[in-house]
């Protein structure tokens, strides 16, 4: 197969780890809403932790993003 | 249907000189530098206006001290009293990306032949900005503690056999830092834009062919872009206060070794 049918092909799966970083964001913002019910007093002093949470997760997706692009356009 | 034309979603990125060419000196002044003057004198206006000093503040001067306040409260609550040293260099890092951010998203190509462009899409722009804050970290850090400051890679209390393992694992993640500063920045405008991009250009590509189903494609893309426009404007804020909340851990953990 040639390179440009490739490229596509390679960008095409490294999406899917964006995908599965929409899993982890997903799930660090759904324990702290679930645990923010069950506590709320207590809820806004880890909002600080809640975006660092958010943070670490969003980079790896970002990171499969950022693979994409680079074997769309640089490679 | 049309002659199919590719959608090229990075030309919006693209650096362009105003004056003189990119291959004389490096010191051209190009499209970028020109959108980091306008933040600045954004950020200069916004300032100006809360120094009136009134004994009562009137809007505009507590919406000054409100950013100010903001950012002095997460370095005196993440690193200590000691924090309040690098409160200009993070309140500069958090307005700089704020409204680079929010101006790279304002409506300007509305104008025709204008278009807004994002600083903060350059790894070169980010990646500086993450090089001061891990410079900092580092020149604190060892300033403070003399070699002593090799012991943030030991977690206390760890066993000798695990700590043949911990302590490379720790150290590669902290010289990842500020990597992963520069780039989560970096790849969250682009990708918010690239996004953006594509379906703008569904929009006009299901209005130059005609029909019933190219029309109502271009509905519902404009419609799509509407929602994704209100959620990049909460990314812009988000990755802001990320920055500025990651250099001020950083920060802490040079000041305060654990």
């Amino acid at each position: 197969m040639d390179l440009e049918a490739a490229k596509v092909i390679g960008a095409g799966l490294a999406a899917i780890g964006v995908g599965a970083a929409a899993i982890g964001v997903g799930h660090v913002f759904g324990s702290f809403l679930e645990s923010a019910i069950r506590n709320p007093a207590a809820a806004d002093g880890q909002q600080g932790r809640l975006f660092i949470g958010f943070a670490a997760a969003e980079l790896l997706g970002l990171i499969a993003f950022a693979v994409a692009m680079i074997i769309l356009f640089v490679v | 249907m049309a002659a199919e034309t590719r959608i090229d979603p990075m030309h919006q990125f693209q650096i362009s000189p105003l004056a003189g060419n990119l291959d004389g000196s490096p010191f051209v002044f190009t499209n970028s530098a020109l959108w980091m003057l306008i933040v600045m004198g954004l950020i200069w206006l916004f300032m100006m206006g809360g120094m009136k000093r009134q004994l009562v503040p009137g809007r505009w001067q507590m919406a000054v001290e409100g950013v100010t306040g903001f950012i002095t409260s997460m370095l005196s609550v993440n690193v200590g009293p000691e924090g309040r040293k690098y409160v200009p260099w993070v309140f500069t890092i958090f307005m700089f990306i704020l409204t680079a951010n929010i101006l790279g998203m304002m409506p300007f190509a509305l104008i025709p032949g204008l278009h807004a462009f994002t600083v903060t899409s350059q790894f070169t722009v980010t990646g500086v900005m993450a090089i001061i804050s891990f410079s900092i970290v580092l020149i604190v850090g060892f300033w403070k503690h003399g070699f002593h400051f090799f012991s943030l890679f030991v977690p206390s209390g760890t066993p000798f056999v695990l700590q043949i393992i911990i302590v490379p694992i720790e150290f590669i993640s902290f010289l990842v830092r500020p990597f992963s500063l520069a780039l989560r920045l970096f790849v969250a405008m682009i990708a918010g834009h690239i996004l953006v991009e594509v379906f703008a250009n569904f929009v006009v590509q299901g209005l130059n062919s005609g029909g019933v189903v190219g029309p109502a494609v271009s509905l519902l893309s404009f419609v799509f872009i509407m929602g994704v426009m209100a959620l990049e404007l909460l990314v812009c804020a988000i990755q802001a206060y990320v920055f500025a909340l990651l250099t001020t851990l950083y920060i802490n953990d040079a000041v305060n070794l654990h």
